[in-house]
C-alpha cells in the first residue's frame, strides 16, 4: 500500500470536494425554495472563474501583484461573488420569474437556453483559449504544510478553508437569521409563507444571489488550484454538483456539503486507482464511471439521498 | 378590450375551465394556433401529404449537391426533433441523454458496416436491429429514475450523455478523439447507396415511417395516456395508468428513433467523430422542438426545417447579414401593434441610426473608420450607418475588438432592461437605440464569428421563447395545474 499516494488523493479529494460543496449548495438552496433544477448554475461558476481572473489581471497579475497576494485572493473571491450574484438575480428575473406558473419543463428549457447564452457568450468575448491563473507564480508550490507523508499546498488550505468558511456562514444564516426563517418558510410551503407576510419573490431573488455567490467563490477556488479556466468548464461542475446534491438529499444544507465531499473523493480515489484496479483497460477519465453509478445506485435505493425526506405529494 | 367590465365578459360555458377557454380564444386568434387546428382537424392521409410533400418535391427543385447536403441534413434534424418530441413534447420529460442515442446509433452502424470492423451488414437488417438495440439502452437509462419526478431524468441523463461523450473519447474500441472513418455505405439487398440523392430518399423514407409511426401511437390509448400523464401526474396515476411503464416507453421509443437517425447519418457522412455527439446538438434539436412547438408533429419539423436552414444560411456572412437584418425587420413589422407601430420602429432607427454615424464621425472620426466584414450590396448601406471602428489598437489604447466586446455586454443589458418597460410609448422609444446597438454589435463582432453567433441567437431565441410564447409557432399552451 502506497500511503504517501493515498494520503495525496484524500487531501485533493477534500480540495475537489468542497469546491462541489459550494456548487452543490447553491443548486440545492434554488431546488429547495423554486423546485427548479438551475440547470445554469455550472455556468455562472464559469463566469466567476473569468471575473476572479480578470481581477487578478487588473491587479497586475500574478507576477507582479500590485497588493499584497492574500488581498489579492481575498478581493478576486469578493469580486467574483458579488458578480455571480447580481448574474443569478438577473437569471431568475429574466429566464425563471416569467415561468412561475408554467409547466415544469418550461424553466428547464429556459434554463438551457441560459447555459449556452452564456458559455457562447464567454467564448465570444474571450475566446477559445484556456485562460491561466498562473497560481504558481502567485504562491510558490513550496508554501504548505508538510508533515509525514502529508503535504498539502497552501493554495488547497485556503481553498478547504474558505469553502468550509462559507458554508458555516451560510449555516447560520440559514438557521439564525430572519433571512432565514424567511427562506425555510417559503421553501417548506409558497403560499402559506406569502401569507403570513413574506416576500416572497425577494425571497426568491435573494436566495438566487447567495447561491450564485457561491458559484461564484467556487469558479474562483477552481481557478486558483487547477490553474487554468475555460468557457466550457462550467458543465462538469455544474454536473458534479448537482450529482452531490442529489447524492446528499436535494434541498438539504448539510446534505449538500456531505455529498459534495463524497462526490470530491470519489472521483479523486478513482482517478488514483481505477487503472491498478482495472489492470489498466480503463483509464483515469473513467472517473466520471465511478461517480455516475454512485448516483445510480443513490437513485435506485436511497433516492431521496442521505439528509433528504422522502418525496411526498401533496394534492 | 380595456372597455370591458368584469359583468359583461363573456362568460365561458359551464363545464369549461375559464383558463382553458381564453387560452382556445386566443389560439383561434393567432395564426400558428389556426393552422395547427386545421391541421389537426385534417383527415390522417392529407396530413402525411402535407408533412411529406414539400420534402418529396424538393430534389425535382434543386439540381446542386450542396441544396441536396442540406435536404439530407434537414432530414436528419427532423427525425432527430421528432424522436425528442415523443419524450419531451408528448410526456413532458426533460432528456437531457437525447443526443448520446443519435451517437450510439451512428457507432452501433460504424460496428456493424466499416472497414474498421470488418463486417458489412445490410441495412435493411441493421437499421431495425439498431432501432430495437437503442430503445433497450434508453430503457436501462430511464430505469434509475422511474420512480422520482423528471428532475432526476434530466440529472442522470445528462450524466449519462458526458459518460457516454468520456467513453467515445477516451475508449480503444471508438478510436478516440479520432472517430471511424471507414463506414461502409448503406446497403439494401445487395444494392449499395451511392449518391447522395439515394440518401435523400433513403432519409425520405425513414422520416414518411417514422411520422407515420408517431402519429399512429400518439392517437392510439397509450398516446392519450402521455398526454394525460404530462397534464397531471398524480390524477393519471389514479386512474390506473401504468405512470412508470407508460414514462419509460415514450423515452425508449424515443431513443429508437434517435438510434434510427444515427444510423443514417453515420454512412451519410461517411465517418464519425465524438465532436458530433454533444451538448451543442443536443441544444440545437431542443431549439428546433420548442421553436415549433412541443406536442405537435407540424410544429416540430417545421421547427427543424427553420432551424436548420438558417443555421445553415448564417454560415456565409453575406446571407448571414440578410438574414439578420431581415429576420429583424420582419419580426418587428409582425409582432408592431398598432400595424404603425413596426414602420415607425424601422424608420426610427435607421434615421437614429444616420444622425449617430455623423455625430461620432464629427466627434471621434476613429470610430466609423472601419468597413463591414460582409461583401453584399447591404453592407456598402450598413458601413456609412453604423459604428465601426477600425479594428486595430485605437487611440485610446483599447484592445483590438473592444468596442465590439463593450457594445455586446451593453446589448445584453439593454435588451434584458427593455423587457422591464412596461409603457408602450417608452417600449418604442427605447427600441431604437437597442436595434441601433444591435445592428452594431452584428457588424463587429458577430458577422466574423458566425459559429458563436449562431449559438448565441439559439441560447437567446429559447430564453425568449419560453417567456413569451413557450407553445412555439404551432404548440398548444398548457399551464400548470395547481
Amino acid at each position: 500500500m502506497d500511503w504517501d499516494k493515498l494520503v495525496q488523493l484524500l487531501v485533493s479529494g477534500l480540495t475537489l470536494g468542497s469546491v462541489y460543496a459550494l456548487v452543490a449548495l447553491g443548486f440545492s438552496l434554488v431546488y429547495g425554495i423554486l423546485k427548479l433544477l438551475n440547470l445554469a448554475h455550472g455556468d455562472v461558476l464559469m463566469v466567476g472563474a473569468f471575473l476572479g481572473w480578470g481581477i487578478l489581471g487588473w491587479l497586475g497579475g500574478a507576477q507582479d501583484p500590485s497588493v499584497a497576494v492574500w488581498l489579492l485572493i481575498v478581493l478576486m473571491i469578493l469580486g467574483a461573488m458579488a458578480g455571480c450574484g447580481f448574474l443569478g438575480v438577473a437569471i431568475e428575473r429574466f429566464a425563471y420569474r416569467p415561468l412561475r406558473r408554467a409547466p415544469r419543463i418550461a424553466p428547464l428549457i429556459s434554463a438551457l437556453g441560459v447555459s449556452f447564452f452564456i458559455q457562447n457568450s464567454v467564448l465570444l468575448l474571450f475566446g477559445a483559449n484556456f485562460r491561466s491563473y498562473e497560481t504558481f507564480d502567485l504562491v510558490d508550490v513550496e508554501v504548505g504544510i508538510s508533515w509525514g507523508p502529508l503535504n498539502v499546498w497552501i493554495i488547497r488550505l485556503i481553498v478547504m478553508g474558505s469553502a468550509f468558511l462559507m458554508m458555516a456562514g451560510l449555516w447560520l444564516l440559514v438557521t439564525r437569521s430572519k433571512l432565514g426563517k424567511a427562506m425555510r418558510a417559503t421553501s417548506f410551503d409558497r403560499e402559506a409563507a406569502a401569507m403570513m407576510g413574506v416576500d416572497v419573490d425577494r425571497v426568491i431573488v435573494k436566495t438566487f444571489f447567495i447561491g450564485s455567490a457561491l458559484a461564484g467563490a467556487a469558479g474562483v477556488l477552481v481557478g486558483l488550484v487547477f490553474g487554468q479556466i475555460n468557457h466550457f468548464m462550467g458543465f462538469n461542475y455544474g454536473l458534479k454538483g448537482f450529482t452531490a446534491a442529489v447524492v446528499g438529499g436535494i434541498g438539504s444544507i448539510p446534505g449538500a456539503m456531505l455529498g459534495g465531499l463524497l462526490i470530491g473523493l470519489a472521483e479523486a480515489l478513482s482517478v488514483g486507482y481505477i487503472e491498478d484496479f482495472t489492470r489498466g483497460r480503463l483509464g483515469s477519465a473513467f472517473s466520471d464511471l465511478i461517480v455516475f453509478l454512485i448516483l445510480v445506485i443513490f437513485m435506485l435505493l436511497r433516492p431521496q439521498g442521505i439528509f433528504g425526506k422522502p418525496d411526498l405529494k401533496k394534492v | 378590450m380595456s372597455d370591458q367590465t368584469p359583468e359583461n365578459l363573456p362568460s365561458p360555458g359551464i363545464g369549461v375551465d375559464e383558463w382553458v377557454a381564453s387560452a382556445d380564444e386566443r389560439r383561434a386568434r393567432s395564426l400558428g394556433g389556426r393552422v395547427d387546428d386545421a391541421f389537426t382537424r385534417a383527415p390522417p392521409v392529407l396530413k402525411l401529404l402535407v408533412l411529406a410533400l414539400p420534402f418529396a418535391v424538393f430534389p425535382l427543385l434543386v439540381d446542386s449537391d450542396y441544396f441536396m447536403q442540406v435536404g439530407v441534413d434537414t432530414l436528419i434534424y427532423v427525425l432527430l426533433a421528432l424522436g425528442l418530441n415523443v419524450a419531451v413534447g408528448w410526456v413532458g420529460l426533460l432528456d437531457l441523454g437525447y443526443v448520446a442515442f443519435f451517437g450510439i446509433g451512428a457507432y452501433l452502424y460504424a460496428a456493424v458496416a466499416s472497414e474498421y470492423a470488418g463486417r458489412y451488414w445490410e441495412a435493411q437488417f441493421a437499421i431495425p436491429l439498431i432501432a430495437l438495440a437503442v430503445a433497450a439502452v434508453g430503457l436501462v437509462v430511464g430505469i434509475p429514475s422511474r420512480r422520482l419526478s423528471g428532475d432526476y431524468l434530466a440529472i442522470v441523463t445528462l450524466f449519462f450523455l458526458q459518460l457516454y461523450l468520456v467513453v467515445l473519447v477516451n475508449a480503444s474500441f471508438t478510436r478516440g478523439p479520432n472517430g471511424i472513418s471507414d463506414i461502409y455505405p448503406l446497403k439494401f439487398f445487395g444494392k449499395q447507396v451511392v449518391s447522395l440523392d439515394g440518401y435523400y430518399y433513403v432519409a425520405l423514407a425513414a422520416f414518411i415511417l417514422v411520422v407515420t409511426a408517431l402519429y399512429l401511437v400518439n392517437e392510439s390509448r397509450t398516446g392519450r395516456a402521455w398526454r394525460a400523464l404530462r397534464e397531471d401526474e398524480l390524477a393519471a396515476e389514479l386512474m390506473t395508468m401504468p405512470v412508470n411503464r407508460l414514462k419509460l416507453m415514450a423515452f425508449a421509443i424515443g431513443a429508437g428513433v434517435a438510434g434510427v437517425t444515427g444510423a443514417i447519418f453515420a454512412p451519410v457522412q461517411g465517418a464519425i467523430f465524438p465532436a458530433s455527439f454533444d451538448i451543442v446538438l443536443l441544444i440545437t434539436v431542443y431549439a428546433m422542438v420548442v421553436l415549433g412547438g412541443a406536442g405537435s408533429l407540424l410544429g416540430v419539423i417545421v421547427g427543424a426545417v427553420v432551424i436548420n436552414v438558417s443555421l445553415e444560411a448564417l454560415r456565409s456572412p453575406d446571407d448571414a447579414s440578410w438574414l439578420f437584418y431581415g429576420v429583424v425587420a420582419l419580426t418587428i413589422l409582425l409582432l408592431g401593434r398598432p400595424w404603425w407601430r413596426g414602420p415607425v420602429i424601422i424608420l426610427g432607427t435607421i434615421a437614429f441610426g444616420f444622425v449617430a454615424h455623423e455625430l461620432a464621425e464629427q466627434v471621434r472620426p476613429s470610430l466609423v473608420e472601419g468597413t463591414s466584414f460582409g461583401q453584399a450590396r447591404i453592407d456598402e448601406l450598413v458601413d456609412s450607418w453604423v459604428l465601426l471602428p477600425v479594428d486595430i489598437v485605437t487611440p485610446d489604447g483599447l484592445p483590438a475588438g473592444a468596442f465590439g466586446r463593450l457594445a455586446y455586454m451593453g446589448l445584453v443589458a439593454a435588451v434584458l432592461a427593455l423587457t422591464l418597460i412596461r409603457k408602450p410609448l417608452w417600449r418604442t422609444i427605447a427600441i431604437v437605440p437597442v436595434l441601433y446597438l444591435a445592428a452594431c454589435v452584428w457588424e463587429n463582432l458577430l458577422v466574423a464569428q458566425p459559429a458563436v453567433a449562431r449559438f448565441i441567437l439559439i441560447g437567446g431565441m429559447l430564453v425568449a421563447l419560453m417567456a413569451f410564447r413557450p407553445q412555439g409557432l404551432f404548440g398548444k399552451q398548457r399551464v400548470e395545474i395547481v
